[in-house]
């Protein structure tokens, strides 16, 4: 399954090219840090900003999920069915579609970084293996979690027709709270306390800090994916089992 | 080129779009929210650089939330006229019917442009709107300063417009681009900031690649009775090159839409 979606990926390689340029978003907030940096008083300087957002920049690149768009999609224009009569939940064939993606945009994510690096050849850095491999599975973890919370509001589908809403408030918080714009040491203590009980830095930030080699409460970030997964999977049962019970009641 | 004929047909689009989005009301409510949600985001990305005391080189508090505020405004604007439009000539590229626009005796440019309008930005423009009244009250800001900000900020909408569409346009090579305009909007979030607090790499690239200096950091120049007269010239000169480009190209482009179909 998993090769037939990379082969099926590959060949959208001109628009693969323009997802991965879509994620820049990192990347401009980098150049912001790093000239603050140079002059103001931040506690970190600006090489290790770099770091950071180049992680970020990778990080959201292994964890980009579009579930919802899909699953509204089917569900809005009734293809959901035929699906459901295949002896797999469906979700499996989005997920591995979402982990093929992957693979197929990591050549061009890297040499996005690479160019970075050019431009700041002092920021080169190499994980330590003990964090890489952490890293690894934080990244994984984060990339399940994101897509476990996403198709969650993709079950919606089947009461409103517009879940999408849900989803793009969701990413707002999920845009400034998870540490894309800064790395959580420069935000308020108050703010960064609270931020820390939201599922949001585990996803950007925790895995980031890890690639970089500044490890920030690595039990503490495992304990909290889990929690928050556990208690978005079993939401998400409970609402595709009502779902269903719904969707067949429109008579599909 | 915009007889009152145009005018007449762009009063009917929009009347319609309307009325069919307005069916969802629940949905203005959300877009509402969410647009108010992005907006507490923004300040508080741009507190994180000022809470320290640091500042973007020349650029108060007050000052840098005219940026912003323009460019929330800038923000409604492409959601109201220009994402909802340019996302339809991509799917009628893929489903064949951009034939009937290219037979209607209007400029299909015009019509691919304007056909439709959703209300979902315009939250968007009033807080945006908001945010530079405050910005402007705070600064002592009075009628001439807006005014003064009001060309180059036309000039800007319409520089943004060019882009778009020619992103558009390019759906009639590569026939899945919802990418592109994601592309361009990742590029455009860079105009929540005055463009000196980049490095200069990025600011070379955001002026002359990515004309984002140009939509929300000269405006808010302007308004501050700052802006460099050559600056103002080369934001309507811009306007005018990229919108005289995306006619042309779009041109181009259609030359080879025809001869794929036909």
């Amino acid at each position: 399954m998993l090769s037939v979606y990379y082969a099926y990926m590959v060949e959208y390689r001109a628009e693969l090219l323009f997802w991965v340029l879509s994620g820049t978003f990192p990347l401009i907030l980098m150049g912001l840090w790093a000239e603050a940096a140079q002059s103001g008083q931040f506690s970190l300087d600006p090489r290790e900003l770099v770091q950071y957002f180049l992680a970020v920049f990778l990080v959201r690149q292994f964890t980009v999920v579009w579930v919802i768009w899909e699953f509204e999609r089917e569900v809005v224009e009734g293809k959901l069915s035929p699906y459901l009569l295949q002896p797999i939940d469906p979700v499996w064939r989005h997920f591995f579609s979402h982990v093929a993606e992957r693979f197929a945009r990591l050549p061009f994510a890297l040499v996005l970084i690479g160019v970075f690096l050019l431009l700041y050849p002092q920021a080169a850095w190499f994980p330590k293996p003990a964090n890489l491999l952490l890293a690894a599975v934080a990244i994984g973890m984060a990339f399940a979690l994101r897509f476990l919370m996403q198709y969650t509001f993709a079950l919606m589908a089947f009461w409103t027709e517009r879940a999408t809403a849900l989803e793009q408030f969701w990413f707002l918080l999920y845009t400034f709270l998870s540490g894309m714009v800064a790395p959580l040491a420069l935000f308020p203590e108050t703010v960064r306390a609270i931020v820390l009980w939201t599922p949001f830095p585990y996803l950007i930030y925790f895995p980031a800090s890890l690639l970089v080699n500044r490890p920030d409460h690595v039990a503490q970030g495992f304990l909290a994916m889990a929690l928050w997964g556990g208690l978005f999977f079993a939401v998400n049962r409970w609402l595709w089992r009502q779902g269903l019970r719904q969707y067949s009641g429109m008579g599909a | 080129m915009m007889g009152p004929r145009y005018l007449r047909v762009l009063g009917l689009f929009w009347g319609t779009a309307l009325a069919a989005e307005l069916e969802y009301r629940a949905n203005f409510v959300i877009a509402a929210l969410t647009s108010l949600g992005g907006l507490a985001g923004s300040l508080f990305g741009l507190f994180l650089f000022y809470r320290t005391g640091y500042q973007f080189q020349g650029w108060s508090w007050e000052q840098a939330l005219l940026v912003l505020g323009l460019f929330t405004l800038l923000q409604g604007f492409s959601a109201t006229v220009l994402i909802p439009n340019l996302n339809k000539i991509v799917t009628q590229v893929q489903q064949g019917t951009l034939d009937f626009v290219l037979l209607k005796p209007i400029s299909s440019q015009f019509w691919l442009s304007t056909r439709t309008v959703s209300p979902w930005g315009l939250p968007d423009v009033i807080f945006g709107l908001v945010v530079i009244g405050y910005g402007g009250h705070r600064l002592n800001l009075d009628w001439s300063n807006y005014l003064l900000a009001l060309p180059s900020l036309i000039f800007g909408a319409i520089s943004l417009y060019s882009l778009w569409f020619m992103l558009g346009a390019t759906s009639i090579w590569f026939v899945k681009i919802y990418n592109v305009t994601e592309v361009l909007r990742g590029l455009l979030e860079a105009g929540r900031f005055p463009v000196v607090a980049y490095p200069v790499g990025y600011r070379i690239f955001f002026t002359f690649v990515i004309p984002v200096a140009f939509l929300t950091t000269v405006p808010a120049e302007a308004m501050l009775g700052q802006a460099r007269l050559v600056w103002l010239l080369s934001s309507g000169l811009l306007a005018g090159i990229l919108l005289l480009a995306s006619h042309h190209f779009w041109r181009f482009a259609l030359r080879f839409y025809t001869s794929a179909s036909s």
